[in-house]
């Protein structure tokens, strides 16, 4: 039994037909084709999966699609281009922020979230803020510097 | 997960309709604890009514000496209200050390209180404060409403509307999180208001509970000291891979001193 579901993602309406049960990250990653969210330990944890709804990050492994109705999604692919990174994701690039780079669409929502809260925020919160991304290549030291260069970046 | 049907209520009269035509419905709120039981096939409604339509369940306001917030308001929100801030600081507190931000953003008051996890952080606000849950059919006591693990006095299909919170005096709430879960190991909410000295521990034991006798020894002392040589009995309190229940009981009077030194200023 599904559901007709209407939505923005990256500021396009979306209406398609969805069962409920759908979760919002299989929507973006089969219905929609937006790979660039992924699917770490889909058990809310690892924040690999971070979007932002309606302007805040949550993990869409843990959201039905259909909660989303009305609401207004970004992912990783509406921030920026290949031709013109965002800010923030400039700043991972060049402070080496990833190694492998599966956490990282996750990491970069979520230094969004902060920065659109705390525009500058001390390292101390950065890794606070962190709390729900899990980066198993263990490369921290060099996100939080990212998020510091990628905010400072933003202000310019 | 299993299939399920989908309806958003668009005002509580339409979602009690909705749960009581329903073979075994479930209210969502955020999501952030039956989303997860239901991947994990945990639990397996016939129907889900999304309550995120009905925005009069969302917000924060005063009325008189208490302070009202919505079911919906999410913990994000509780953490930045100013208004909390400014009479409940404790409270605005524990909801930001709920979870982690994606989570706390997410998540609402209501569902974590009805849900009732023995590890949960707001249910010892609820009980320290004496709180009142308000239900589209009554008012409920916390005093009353946390009857046991995952359990609540909500009868079946009965919605939380709304928690109001007397300002007390002074309050802390203090927590060991598990440093993987961030669920409280243990959790000490104490509060100096309108009902006397309370105390709530979280994390502990099958569920919220009162330590009466720090309550008492507050009563007569409000300081760290007061609590010198008081236990809980480890007896009575859970103990798992993380942590014994004497190591819980022990941390039971620690997490309570911290909380009493902190909203002291001490």
């Amino acid at each position: 039994m599904s559901v007709t579901l209407s939505l923005e993602v990256n500021g396009k309406p979306v209406s398609l037909e969805v069962a409920p049960r759908t979760l919002l990250v299989d929507l973006l990653r089969d219905s929609l084709r937006l790979t660039g969210t992924h699917i770490g330990c889909d058990t809310a944890q690892c924040g690999a999966c971070t979007v932002h709804l309606d302007g805040r990050a949550v993990k869409s492994c843990n959201v039905l699609a259909v909660q989303t109705a009305g609401a207004k999604v970004t992912t990783i692919e509406g921030i920026g281009s290949d031709a013109a990174l965002h800010p923030m994701q400039a700043a991972f690039r060049d402070h080496h922020g990833l190694q492998c780079g599966y956490c990282t669409p996750g990491m970069v929502m979520s230094a969004l979230d902060l920065v659109a809260r705390h525009p500058a925020p001390s390292r101390d919160e950065i890794r606070e803020a962190l709390d729900g991304n899990i980066c198993r290549c263990t490369g921290y030291h060099n996100i939080v510097t990212a998020i510091e260069a990628g905010a400072k970046a933003m202000k310019a | 997960m299993y299939e399920f049907a989908y309806h958003r209520a668009t005002s509580l009269e339409n979602a009690a309709s909705l749960l009581a035509s329903a073979d075994d419905g479930r209210v969502l709120a955020g999501g952030q604890t039956l989303v997860a039981a239901m991947k994990l096939r945990l639990a397996a409604p016939s129907d889900l009514v999304d309550l995120r339509g009905i925005p009069e369940l969302s917000g924060v306001c005063r009325d008189g000496d208490t302070m009202i917030i919505g079911a919906m308001t999410t913990h994000s929100a509780v953490n930045a209200s100013d208004d909390l801030k400014a009479t409940i600081p404790a409270l605005a507190e524990l909801a930001g050390g709920i979870g982690d931000a994606m989570v706390r953003n997410q998540g609402t008051i209501g569902g974590s209180v009805a849900n009732n996890d023995p590890a949960a952080d707001y249910p010892a606000a609820l009980l320290a404060l004496g709180a009142t849950i308000r239900t589209e059919r009554r008012t409920i006591a916390a005093d009353d409403f946390f009857t046991g693990m995952y359990e609540t006095a909500l009868e079946p299909g009965e919605m939380i509307v709304s928690i109001g919170f007397p300002i007390p005096k002074r309050a802390a709430y203090v927590k060991f999180p598990n440093p993987a879960s961030r669920y409280a190991l243990v959790g000490v909410f104490v509060a100096d208001g309108p009902a006397g000295v309370r105390v709530a521990v979280t994390g502990a034991g099958s569920g919220v509970f009162r330590a009466t006798a720090f309550e008492s020894a507050l009563s007569g002392r409000f300081a760290p000291e007061a609590l010198d040589g008081l236990t809980v009995d480890a007896s009575e309190l859970s103990g798992d891979m993380h942590a014994s229940a004497e190591y819980r009981a022990h941390l039971v009077g620690v997490m309570a001193r911290r909380a009493v030194g902190k909203s002291t200023g001490a």
